[in-house]
């Protein structure tokens, strides 16, 4: 089957020599969400510049929907949907005249447009606001609409440009749910960049996680948090109790992690919870909080990176 | 869809983005009028000047609300478009099947249209108080086809900027350049009635005295080929210039595959 997208060895280079993506090779399937989990800066736009055709690549060759990104434009724009990182709206204009405007440019029959302005208001929750200008909505209000216009001329594969960056969390589970809904409806193919751990849990088949313009690791959530597939104990010591005690056991268990509430530990298969448990029970270590913590995407990236992605971000980018 | 189409679709929307921002077209329908009345009422004097061409200054500086006003327009469309850039609405353009030139086209279709309606409004303020054609009828429509020319010839360089520059500022900084233009002109007086020499020949250097004269030919004198040639031909070649120079520009903002 073909891929819906195919990525090999691209790169792009800014002035100054900057790589902002330095030769990535990527297979997304139809039908699949991809998520693109990095840091600020990592790459992750400047991928989606070039695979949506609107940056052409310094060097490697991709194809979205069958279709070359270089040679094929034209055949690449009709073949996809792309919300970018910024909402770009027209501030002076209602949501109802862009999607107007959306549908005309793509070439959809005059016949069409009214329909399938209101079907697609009304999908992302916007009908009551669609005479209204765009000036005056929220910032989920905003998100939403630029959904809908990604969709409007009903695309192949969509291009999700970190979607929920500054949302409320209702209006993310909002769009997380659409984007479940059109994959499971539709067949649509997405590629989600994100810098959220749980946006990428929650909704990619498949991870893939770049870091200074390279991926760093790809596959399943589950697959990448089994490959560390360590899980981490966390205790807080007991009144009375010293942390170098505790620290005593633990040390048993595995390998001892910096914690800021009490003593942490990466198990290393010398035993389970349970056994921690009975290991403090008769050292007489008395704790008042105890945690197992399961491998996170969080911590499949400081794996690969030895930085944590939360927080994390690269300071010398186009992005 | 046709290239017509698209651009019809982007000059509506240029329209309506004009209409929406009163300033933008209230301050053009305005402001020259009232320096074009602040300056009848101090220059009318100039009319006794041995040579003057006429006795009615104010169908002397008829000429200069067009000029002004297509400076207006030409700086505010701009302004959207280097807005456009800033705010990425231009790569939400650039995804769509849309043809490059249509954004060129459709941009300047706004201008045009605001050109249109600005040069209706000044001859009708021109002749309800007391302006009188000399060209008659048909005059009336060459001027009204010589405005929107001159608009879309500004035009084009206001499109230029926001091209090359992709910032507001740069093209609202272009405001003060138009105007020594048009202020280092025959606007104020005949160029053969300039004394102070300098003056007299960076008038006769600017392009936009030709512009300026071949309005007021049409208002004070009839029928002057001579300035007809000239404003037409200035106009046109500052059109083809800017439009070629935008439609250069284009490609390297819209640098989509």
């Amino acid at each position: 089957m073909e891929r819906a997208i195919e990525v090999r060895g691209l790169v792009r280079e800014f002035k100054g020599g900057i790589r902002a993506v330095s030769g990535i090779d990527l297979d997304v399937a139809p039908g699949e969400i991809y998520g693109f989990l990095g840091p600020n800066g990592a790459g992750k736009s400047t991928t989606v510049h070039m695979l949506t055709t609107l940056l052409p690549p310094t060097a490697g060759n991709a194809k979205v929907g069958g279709h070359d990104i270089v040679k094929e434009g034209p055949a690449v724009r009709r073949t996809i949907g792309a919300a970018l990182q910024e909402a770009a709206l027209d501030p002076l204009l209602t949501g109802r005249e862009h999607l107007k405007l959306q549908l005309a440019l793509h070439g959809i029959p005059r016949s069409e447009r009214n329909p399938r302005t209101d079907e697609l208001l009304e999908r992302v929750g916007l009908r009551l606001a669609a005479d209204r200008k765009i000036g005056g909505y929220s910032g989920g209000m905003k998100r939403r609409l630029d959904l809908a216009l990604a969709l409007a001329h009903r695309p192949r594969i969509l291009f999700l440009d970190e979607p929920t960056t500054g949302l409320d969390p209702q209006s993310r589970s909002a769009l997380w749910d659409e984007v479940v809904r059109l994959k499971r409806d539709e067949g649509v193919t997405v590629f989600l960049t994100t810098q959220y751990l749980e946006e990428a849990d929650v909704l990619a088949d498949r991870v893939g996680i770049i870091d200074h313009g390279l991926i760093v690791a790809e596959g399943t959530p589950a697959a990448l948090k089994a490959e560390i597939g360590r899980p981490t104990v966390e205790a807080v010591p007991a009144e009375g109790t010293q942390p170098a005690a505790l620290e005593g056991v633990f040390g048993a268990f595995g390998t001892l992690q910096p914690s800021t509430t009490g003593v942490a530990v990466r198990l290393d298969g010398k035993g389970g919870l349970a056994d921690i448990v009975r290991a403090l029970d008769s050292a007489q270590v008395g704790v008042t909080d105890l945690h197992l913590h399961a491998p996170t995407l969080d911590d499949v990236f400081l794996a690969k990176t030895g930085r944590s992605l939360e927080g994390s971000e690269e300071p010398d980018s186009e992005e | 869809m046709s290239l017509t189409s698209q651009v019809l679709h982007l000059a509506r929307r240029s329209v309506i983005r004009t209409i929406r921002q009163p300033a933008n077209w209230i301050t053009p329908l305005i402001f020259p009028l009232a320096l074009m009345a602040v300056n009848t009422g101090g220059l009318d004097a100039a009319t006794s000047l041995p040579g003057f061409p006429t006795d009615s200054y104010l169908s002397f500086f008829l000429a200069f609300p067009f000029i002004q006003g297509a400076l207006f327009a030409t700086v505010n469309a701009g302004v959207d478009l280097a807005r456009d850039i800033q705010t990425g609405f231009l790569n939400r353009l650039a995804l769509t099947p849309m043809r490059t030139a249509a954004l060129l086209v459709g941009h300047l279709g706004g201008v045009i249209a605001m050109g249109f309606l600005q040069a209706a409004w000044y001859l009708a303020v021109g002749l309800a108080i007391g302006v009188r054609l000399e060209s008659g009828f048909l005059g009336g429509l060459v001027i009204f086809l010589l405005a929107v020319l001159i608009v879309l010839a500004f035009g084009s360089f206001g499109a230029l900027a926001a091209l090359r520059t992709g910032s507001t500022e740069s093209v609202h900084s272009l405001f003060p350049v138009f105007f020594v233009f048009l202020f280092i002109s025959s606007m104020n007086l005949p160029r053969n009635l300039i004394e102070t020499e300098w003056f007299r020949i960076a008038a006769s250097l600017n392009p936009v005295s030709y512009l300026i004269e071949a309005i007021r030919s049409l208002v004070i004198e009839g029928w002057n080929g001579q300035a007809l040639a000239l404003g037409f031909g200035v106009c046109i070649a500052l059109a083809i210039v800017g439009l070629t120079l935008s439609t250069l520009a284009l490609p390297g903002r819209m640098a989509r595959t």
